[in-house]
């Protein structure tokens, strides 16, 4: 039996009588609710097929709705539009018109595994949710979220260094992402350390951060790396029928 | 007890050379006093995080498997241990992909001949979290013997974060009854700090998530998620949060700020590294353990309490 946290019925489509009495018995609200009926014909028959392309939606088919991972969801807790289990019945349904209506709000999972350690049939909904949100961008749905830039420019250092400095991180992440440094928690954050920490230890770190740290001899594992990459990208991009863009 | 536990392979990852820098001075300062080796592994690279997984999980597990390869084949290692929860889950997770699933070992296999080095195999090394390598390398009657300045009435609770006990499938070991590590109910440092002497509340929270994915891409969630675990420490009574994680402390001390600045919401509790706090048991001082590289004032908390 299925959680019934959400459903299909679009607030819109609920009529209930604002003010009714019958007989002398106050009727109001919704004990006179119905439903305007509407008819889904545009399923995506291959939706289901499109995010088990991706990595992390590969056992999406197993689900069978008990609705633990919405359960387990700290985001749910904090937005209950934020909901795993109905996002995969949407999925699997083919029902792709009402999956967008969330697509601004499903790249925010924090990735903590609370539904992939509650799920009964390891259906690894943390990687389902990385694959929608993939899916959302490769298909033009939704531009790069915040989290996907910062992925991106960490996974770029990596690749070309072997190791990542996380103030060059943070700084090119505000930057693409057009924010400044300067915001007030995180001057207030730097003040306070600043004003424990030696002199010389200050200009020590200072000066570490002019070096990049990297792997030695790392050439050839990028150059293994990005070919691996590319080519699973084009993968990708065919599974959703999607032009190769290279 | 376990000898090979007495000298093993150390990987501090990224995080440990930057914001983490007190954890990894604390946990060599710690290894010192206590007679436990550690050899860095040799030209490391980074695990690939959380964020290179979400780009794509095959190289995760390819860069996860390099420090692997150079712990075994060219240190000759049987242990690995990994003080960052994210690395230690990565490495971890690298290895039970290797043993399970084919398509990782083809990858793994792939890139690791082009890069020019040995291919990881399954089972070639044990990778430990700091918290194992303490609790079974010098064991808690050594460790007891060992305490000079009790941490007696520091309240204490406990934070594991969610990538020390999640996904339950990769840490086969855990789960298996007395004496090993619970997924659900993690004790390896509460074990730990009691034996230093402080007291450990009781504390619900300790394996929720702090939003350290989106600890800048999404500030919002993280600053809520921050609030719940700071306010559910100060109502169990802690005057401290001991913590694993380079990830998870810079988080909580971030988003406490933030919370301060954009919510108005002020909490008072501090953040320490557990083994920032078993350090000044075992009789160092705040300096060696980089207390001052904290954001949140751990050393006044410290001078308040006589321990420092």
């Amino acid at each position: 039996m299925p959680i019934h946290e959400k459903s299909l019925i679009r607030p819109e489509h609920i009529k209930a009588h604002e003010k009714l009495v019958i007989d002398g018995v106050d009727v109001s609200g919704h004990w006179s609710t119905f439903i305007e009926p509407r008819v889904v014909t545009d399923y995506n028959e291959r939706l289901e097929e499109e995010i088990a392309a991706l990595p992390g939606g590969e056992y999406v088919h197993r689900c069978w709705q008990c609705g633990s991972c919405t359960n387990a969801c700290p985001v749910n807790a904090i937005n209950p539009d934020f909901n795993p289990r109905y996002w995969i019945y949407l999925i699997r349904m083919g029902m792709e018109s009402e999956l967008l209506r969330d697509k601004e709000i499903i790249w925010q999972c924090v990735s903590c595994n609370r539904c992939t350690y509650a799920c009964p049939r390891d259906v690894v909904p943390e990687g389902v949710m990385k694959a929608t949100a993939h899916w959302l961008e490769l298909k033009g749905h939704t531009p790069k979220s915040k989290s996907m830039i910062f992925d991106e420019e960490f996974t770029e250092q990596v690749v070309q260094t072997g190791k990542i400095e996380e103030g060059r991180v943070i700084r090119r992440f505000f930057a693409k992402t057009g924010q400044s440094l300067l915001q007030d928690w995180l001057v207030a954050m730097v003040k306070r350390v600043a004003r424990r920490l030696p002199v010389m230890q200050g200009i020590l770190m200072g000066l570490a951060a002019l070096i990049r740290p990297r792997t030695r001899g790392w050439g050839k594992a990028r150059d293994a790396i990005t070919e691996y990459v590319h080519e699973q990208e084009a993968l990708q991009r065919k599974a959703l029928g999607l032009r190769d863009t290279r | 007890m376990k000898a090979e536990y007495k000298r093993v392979a150390y990987y501090p990852g990224c995080a440990l050379e930057g914001t983490g820098h007190a954890y990894n001075k604390s946990t060599k300062e710690v290894g010192k006093a206590l007679g436990l080796e550690l050899d860095e592994v040799k030209n490391w690279n980074c695990c690939g995080a959380m964020e290179v997984k979400n780009i794509d999980p095959k190289v995760q597990t390819y860069l996860s498997s390099r420090v692997m390869s150079i712990a075994a084949n060219e240190m000759g290692a049987k242990v690995v241990m990994a003080p960052c929860n994210g690395c230690y889950h990565n490495l971890k997770k690298a290895e039970h992909d290797l043993a399970h699933d084919e398509s990782s070992r083809q990858a793994v296999e792939r890139i690791s001949k082009k890069a020019g080095h040995a291919t990881y195999q399954a089972g070639q090394v044990e990778t430990i979290h700091a918290l194992d390598w303490i609790k079974d390398g010098i064991g808690e009657e050594e460790l007891k013997r060992r305490v000079k300045n009790s941490l007696k009435g520091l309240k204490v609770a406990n934070y594991y974060g969610c990538m020390y006990t999640r996904p339950r499938h990769i840490f086969p070991e855990k789960d298996r009854g007395p004496g090993s590590e619970s997924t659900s109910k993690p004790h390896f440092m509460d074990d730990l700090l009691a034996v230093a002497g402080a007291e450990n509340v009781d504390f619900p929270l300790k394996t929720s998530c702090c939003g350290g994915a989106h600890v800048l891409s999404d500030s919002d969630t993280s600053t809520k998620l921050v609030l719940n675990i700071l306010r559910a420490a100060e109502a169990a009574g802690a005057e401290v949060i001991a913590t694993e994680c380079p990830t998870c402390h810079s988080g909580l001390e971030m988003h406490q700020v933030r919370a301060e600045k954009v919510l108005g919401e002020k909490t008072k509790v501090r953040m320490l590294y557990f083994t920032q706090l078993l350090g000044i048991a075992l009789g160092l001082s705040p300096r060696k353990l980089s207390v001052h590289e904290n954001v949140s004032d751990g050393l006044e908390l410290l001078k308040e309490k006589r321990l420092a």
